[in-house]
C-alpha cells in the first residue's frame, strides 16, 4: 500500500476521535476520543518512518505512547477526584472555573 | 505484496469500525472495549509497517495497561455513584461538521502532495536500531520521559488518595 493510504487512514481515525472529543458529555468519553487522536498520530509517525527508512519516526512514536500513558493515568485520577467531590463527571456541569 | 494489501484493508475496516463504535456507543464500558479493539488494530498497522517492536509496545502499554486503568476507573466511579453511567452526546451535528471540515482539510493536503514515494527496503534490525537511537542521540529525551512518567504517577497517586 502507498504512503497515502496510511495517511488517509490516520486522518479518518483522527477525525473520528475529534468528533468524540467534541460530542461526548462524559469526561471519560472525552479521554477515549483523545486516545483515538493520539493513535492516529502514531500511525502517521510509523508510516513516515517506514517510507523514509528512518528509525527516528519510530522513536518518536514510542515517546508519544509513553506521554499518552502518563496523560491517561493523570486524567483518570482527576476524573475520580471530580467524581468524589461533585458526584458527576458530566463536562457540561463542571463549570466551577467559569467566569 | 498481495498479503499486505489484504491485511491493510482488513485492519483498516476493523480500526474504523471500532473507532466509530468508541465515539457512538452509549455504554461507556462497551466504548472502552471497542477502544481496546481499535488499539489492537493500530498494532496491526504497525506490523504492516515493519515495526514489530512498536506492535509489542502497543499491546503491552495500550491494550494491556491503558484499557485496564480505564476499566478500573469506570468501575470505581460507578461504585461511588451507585448507578450505571449512561453517556449521552451533545452538539452532534456541530461536532460532525467540525471534524468533517478537519478531515477534508487534511485530505486536501494529502491530495496536493507531490508524487508518490516508493516504499524503500525495510530497515535491517529495526528493533536494534530503535534501541541504539534511544540510548544514543535520544538518551536525554529518554531520561526526561522517565522523569515525566514518575511525576505523572506520583501526581495521580496524590490526587486519587483518600483523606485518611
Amino acid at each position: 500500500m502507498p504512503l497515502t493510504a496510511y495517511l488517509v487512514l490516520a486522518a479518518v481515525v483522527f477525525a473520528i476521535g475529534l468528533f468524540g472529543v467534541l460530542s461526548r458529555r462524559n469526561a471519560v468519553g472525552i479521554l477515549l476520543g483523545i486516545e483515538l487522536m493520539l493513535n492516529a498520530v502514531n500511525i502517521n509517525l510509523a508510516a513516515f518512518a517506514r517510507f523514509h527508512a528512518d528509525v527516528v519516526g519510530l522513536v518518536f512514536a514510542l515517546f508519544t505512547i509513553a506521554i499518552t500513558v502518563a496523560e491517561v493515568g493523570l486524567g483518570l485520577a482527576i476524573v475520580i477526584v471530580i467524581f468524589r467531590v461533585r458526584r458527576t463527571v458530566d463536562a457540561d456541569r463542571l463549570d466551577l472555573l467559569r467566569g | 505484496m498481495r498479503a499486505e494489501i489484504v491485511g491493510f484493508w482488513a485492519v483498516a475496516v476493523v480500526l474504523l469500525a471500532s473507532s466509530l463504535a468508541v465515539v457512538l456507543t452509549p455504554n461507556l464500558f462497551h466504548a472502552v472495549l471497542f477502544l481496546a479493539a481499535a488499539l489492537v488494530a493500530t498494532g496491526g498497522v504497525f506490523l504492516l509497517l515493519d515495526a514489530p517492536f512498536l506492535f509489542g509496545v502497543q499491546l503491552l502499554l495500550y491494550a494491556g495497561g491503558v484499557v485496564t486503568i480505564l476499566v478500573f476507573a469506570i468501575m470505581l466511579t460507578e461504585r461511588l455513584v451507585g448507578q450505571r453511567i449512561v453517556q449521552s452526546s451533545r452538539f452532534v451535528l456541530n461536532a460532525a461538521v467540525v471534524s468533517a471540515a478537519v478531515l477534508v482539510g487534511i485530505l486536501g493536503f494529502l491530495v496536493r502532495r507531490s508524487g508518490e514515494a516508493a516504499r524503500p527496503p525495510a530497515i535491517p534490525d529495526v528493533t536494534g536500531a530503535i534501541g541504539r537511537a534511544l540510548v544514543g542521540p535520544f538518551a536525554a529525551t529518554f531520561e526526561l520521559l522517565g522523569v515525566l512518567l514518575v511525576a505523572a504517577l506520583l501526581g495521580a497517586l496524590y490526587l486519587a488518595r483518600t483523606d485518611d
